[in-house]
């Protein structure tokens, strides 16, 4: 009996947590524009989606930042890393502690935080803005999914493979490397998926004129909401629903669960 | 020995439609010192889990005292664990941890203070009241958790691995003052180990047990020197087990020469596993032995040397305090009182146990 | 550990990231306090600050506390239960189902949002729903309920992550150990496991109340024009009213209130509970 209920409960939030999203996704593929009403099934905002110029420029922006930033702030945040090994426990937690901060603060303050930050430097805003910003915040993401690999490193087989004659740069590469990289690896995924999903931050950071894809929904949707937006957030959705999936399957995070 | 404490009785019970206990029929007795002896998976630990009331058997009765236990909650049982790992209660203080049970019944404070103070005296932790379990050593935790159980005076103390996490020399300290504590106690301990060493230094009585099934109890004594069947004279220290055959009562052919035993009673001619301790056979010069060998290896053990022996095609294990060098050709002798005879197997159950060794 | 030649060059690799994380997350907070406590002619001043005061802000703030308070009780309230089931659902079996129900953490709150304003619009799909089955139709879009609706919608999974984790790494031999020396299971329930979980409580809490506190988002989308957060406050002066010093203030004022949440999470932390 309590099992039943048990079912239930659980049953009930899945539904409060999915059935919106799943709602959204229907009422991208209905051909009326009244959400209250079932048109028929149709197509026809995707294909005026992928034909909407803003769109497709907001989708390009999106993408190069995510990539850019992910391939940045997972290059940096694995360095430190390893160098963190090699630093005294006191410079160690500093930088732990700076890190922190973009972690633990208010998105909204970070956002304004940088947004102040570029106008003083008279860095253009847009493209270049964004990225920094989201190669600031990706870092801690890529730091935290890396440190647990680094810190659990045995040294001993890197040792022996010196010991065996191998240089160091070799050892590193041979011994090491293969034991953090499901950590960079996942780090990576999930700045990318951070940086794609940002919008407090980007939308601070990103001046006028320059759109991506959550700063472009949030304009649409004060303006009202066009059935696009739906196909929009339905493609969106998958994307990012898929790519957590890959990260939440992959052995890094199955063996941090143990 | 005293009257029967807790009877089971037909317990069996599986899990994902996995066999762990078949059928088991189990005494113990008030003030003993029972272990439950087996490999992992052997379903002791099942066992005392279904003693404590952790687990429902799925069929069988437990029976405490003359009472059928075997539906009552562990918080109504008058038994008291401890677990493997300690289990101890991080958030709460030492003082807080032992006071738990007794708080749960209300009992006035000053009567909770004492039975403090009383209980870390007799794990030889005095002054450790205000600590967190955090800050002692896997021996002193493991002590505090003793204390915890025994302040609210069981009739029945369950051990299960209570000693699984600490190293040798902790672990060999613990033995002793695990057998002190239940004197100075006089109650009934339930003691699960895979430790054959354990069960035989401070066990009452031994109950060995594999894949579901008691193989064997009695005695530390019984279960060493006259083990029922293959798997307990294994389990049990080292020991020669060889397929033989029973020529009549007190003559038995071992590898093709025919040696004298005090057994009886398994028929002319049938087969039978002869166990033979290693300390047991002893090396005398060829012309003096029953048959003769040569010795293979030799291996320094402290107390004693170890040897393989190969004769008649057999490789004997031999301990013994003098040495003989490898190549050395020696004579095997056994004191007919030292071959422990054994049925062979012939249920599938018990075939299925032969299997495992 | 010879990883390193020595000191200095492992100081040497983490330099760039040092430089980095000095320039874009030190200067720019750094930024956020100077323009907080100087006024357009850079003079020193604490009016940014204290302007909270103003009925309109300090209303702001109230009912950002108030709502952000709100959302966070029924987020625990929803989200210790489910924790417990899942923790008592046991390994193997229950990771993809744990996953199922975190997941939505990591996705666009903007969308997540958005689906709420297509749900409770005046002639959205809730009440459509409900007109079809002749019930009375609810008129809750751009209402301090909606927003809490949108709050406990985004940030649930944010309490249930850690609650959830500090459960299921709850040893089940000292719930054992509790009903063994007798505690029934309420009793065991209030002195064990609750106690126990406490950590991962206030990092739910945490992880909750802060964005709650700080959203403008949510409020714009849901709550209309009319209800203003002090997160829509401070936008507003950064992306309209161009008053960087008192949005700035403003942000030291939010900033006091996560700090706080810090603290009290710490000092909770050391103590091992605060039951």
């Amino acid at each position: 009996m309590r099992k039943v209920f048990e079912k239930i409960y659980l049953g009930i939030i899945l539904i409060f947590m999915y059935a919106p999203i799943v709602t959204l996704i229907i009422l991208s593929f209905n051909s009326s524009k009244s959400r209250a009403k079932w048109g028929g099934f149709t197509l026809k905002w995707y294909t005026r989606l992928f034909s909407d110029q803003a769109v497709a420029s907001a989708l390009v922006n999106t993408l190069s930042i995510a990539v850019l930033a992910t391939i940045f702030s997972t290059i940096i945040g694995t360095i430190t890393c390893i160098a963190m090994i090699g630093l005294n426990s006191k410079l160690r937690s500093v930088i732990m502690g700076i890190t922190n901060i973009p972690m633990i603060n208010a998105d909204i303050v970070t956002g304004i935080s940088l947004m102040l930050l570029f106008r003083f430097l008279h860095i253009g805003s847009g493209f270049t803005t964004i990225l920094l910003a989201h190669i600031t915040f990706n870092i801690p993401f890529v730091m935290l999914s890396v440190m647990p690999r680094v810190k659990s490193l045995n040294f001993y087989v890197y040792e022996a493979a010196l010991d065996l004659g191998a240089t160091p740069l070799y050892a590193f590469r041979k011994t090491m490397l293969p034991d953090i990289m499901p950590g960079v690896v996942s780090g990576a995924l999930m700045a990318f998926t951070m940086s794609l999903d940002d919008f407090i931050i980007t939308y601070f950071t990103k001046g006028s004129g320059f759109e991506t894809l959550s700063t472009l929904i949030y304009n649409e949707v004060k303006r009202g909401i066009q059935p696009e937006i739906y196909a929009l957030s339905a493609i969106i959705f998958v994307v990012v629903l898929s790519l957590l999936m890959i990260i939440y399957r992959s052995p890094n995070n199955k063996t941090k669960e143990k | 020995m005293g009257k029967s404490l807790i009877t089971l009785e037909h317990i069996s019970k599986s899990y994902d439609g996995q066999l762990i206990l078949d059928d088991l029929n189990l005494d113990i007795h008030e003030n003993s010192f029972v272990t439950l002896l087996g490999p992992s998976g052997c379903g002791k630990t099942t066992t005392l889990r279904i003693i404590g009331g952790f687990e429902k058997p799925d069929q069988g009765r437990v029976v405490f005292d003359g009472q059928d236990i075997t539906s009552l909650a562990p918080n109504k049982r008058q038994l008291n664990t401890v677990f493997q790992k300690y289990a101890l209660f991080t958030h709460m203080s030492i003082e807080e941890n032992i006071a738990f049970g007794l708080k749960i019944k209300n009992k006035p404070d000053s009567y909770i203070k004492d039975k403090i103070r009383y209980a870390l005296k007799l794990v030889n932790l005095e002054g450790f009241e205000k600590r967190m379990p955090d800050s002692l050593s896997g021996g002193q935790q493991q002590r505090i958790a003793i204390a915890r159980a025994i302040v609210n005076e069981p009739k029945v103390l369950l051990l299960d691995e209570p000693l699984g996490a600490l190293d040798l020399k902790m672990r060999q300290d613990m033995q002793y003052e695990l057998k002190r504590l239940k004197e100075e106690l006089g109650i009934t301990f339930i003691y699960v180990t895979h430790d054959q060493e354990e069960a035989l230094t401070m066990s009452d009585h031994i109950v060995v047990m594999n894949q579901g099934y008691i193989q064997q109890e009695g005695s530390p004594e019984t279960i060493y020197n006259e083990p029922e069947n293959a798997f307990v004279a294994d389990f049990i220290g080292d020991s020669n087990i060889i397929r033989a055959t029973m020529i009549r009562d007190e003559l038995v052919d071992i590898l093709g020469t025919k040696f004298a035993c005090v057994d009886k009673g398994f028929g002319e001619n049938k087969p039978v596993d002869v166990v033979i301790r290693p300390e047991d056979v002893e090396l005398v010069a060829p012309s003096e032995g029953t048959i003769s060998g040569v010795v293979t290896d030799l291996t320094f053990k402290g107390v004693h040397y170890e040897m393989d022996v190969e004769a008649c095609g057999y490789e004997w294990l031999v301990h013994s305090t003098r040495l003989s060098e490898v190549g050395t050709k020696v004579g095997i002798k056994v004191d007919p009182f030292n071959i422990q005879i054994m049925n062979v197997p012939v249920s599938e159950d018990e075939e299925a146990i032969s299997e495992t060794i | 550990m010879k990883l390193f030649k020595n000191a200095k060059s492992a100081f040497l690799m983490a330099s760039p990231y040092l430089v980095w994380a000095v320039i874009f997350i030190v200067v720019p907070l750094a930024m956020v306090i100077y323009y907080g406590v100087t006024d357009t002619s850079g003079a020193f001043t604490f009016d940014n600050i204290a302007r909270i005061s103003e009925s309109g802000y300090f209303k702001a703030l109230c009912r950002s506390i108030a709502l952000a308070f709100i959302s966070t009780v029924i987020c625990f309230l929803l989200a210790y239960p489910l924790g417990m089931i899942l923790a008592s659902m046991k390994l193997t079996r229950n990771t993809y189902l744990v996953t199922l129900f975190i997941l939505p953490m990591w996705m666009n709150f903007l969308l997540r949002t958005l689906t709420w304003m297509t749900l409770l619009e005046g002639k959205g799909v809730i009440n459509t729903v409900l007109e079809f089955l002749h019930l009375p139709t609810i008129n809750i879009i751009n209402t301090s309920g909606a927003i809490v609706l949108g709050m406990v919608y985004n940030f649930l999974p944010f309490m249930i992550l850690p609650i959830y984790n500090s459960l299921s790494r709850i040893d089940d031999n000292v719930i054992n150990a509790a009903r063994d020396l007798g505690a029934d299971s309420v009793q065991t329930f209030l002195r064990i496991t609750l106690p126990l979980s406490v950590p991962g409580i206030i990092s739910g809490i945490t992880m909750v109340f802060i964005p709650a506190l700080t959203t403008f988002a949510i409020s714009t989308m849901l709550g209309g024009s009319k209800i203003l957060l002090i997160g829509n406050i401070i936008e507003q002066q950064f992306t309209q009213v161009y008053d960087w010093h008192l949005g700035s203030g403003l942000s030291i004022v939010l900033m006091i209130f996560i700090l706080l949440n810090m603290i009290i999470e710490s000092i909770s932390d050391k103590e091992g509970g605060i039951f």
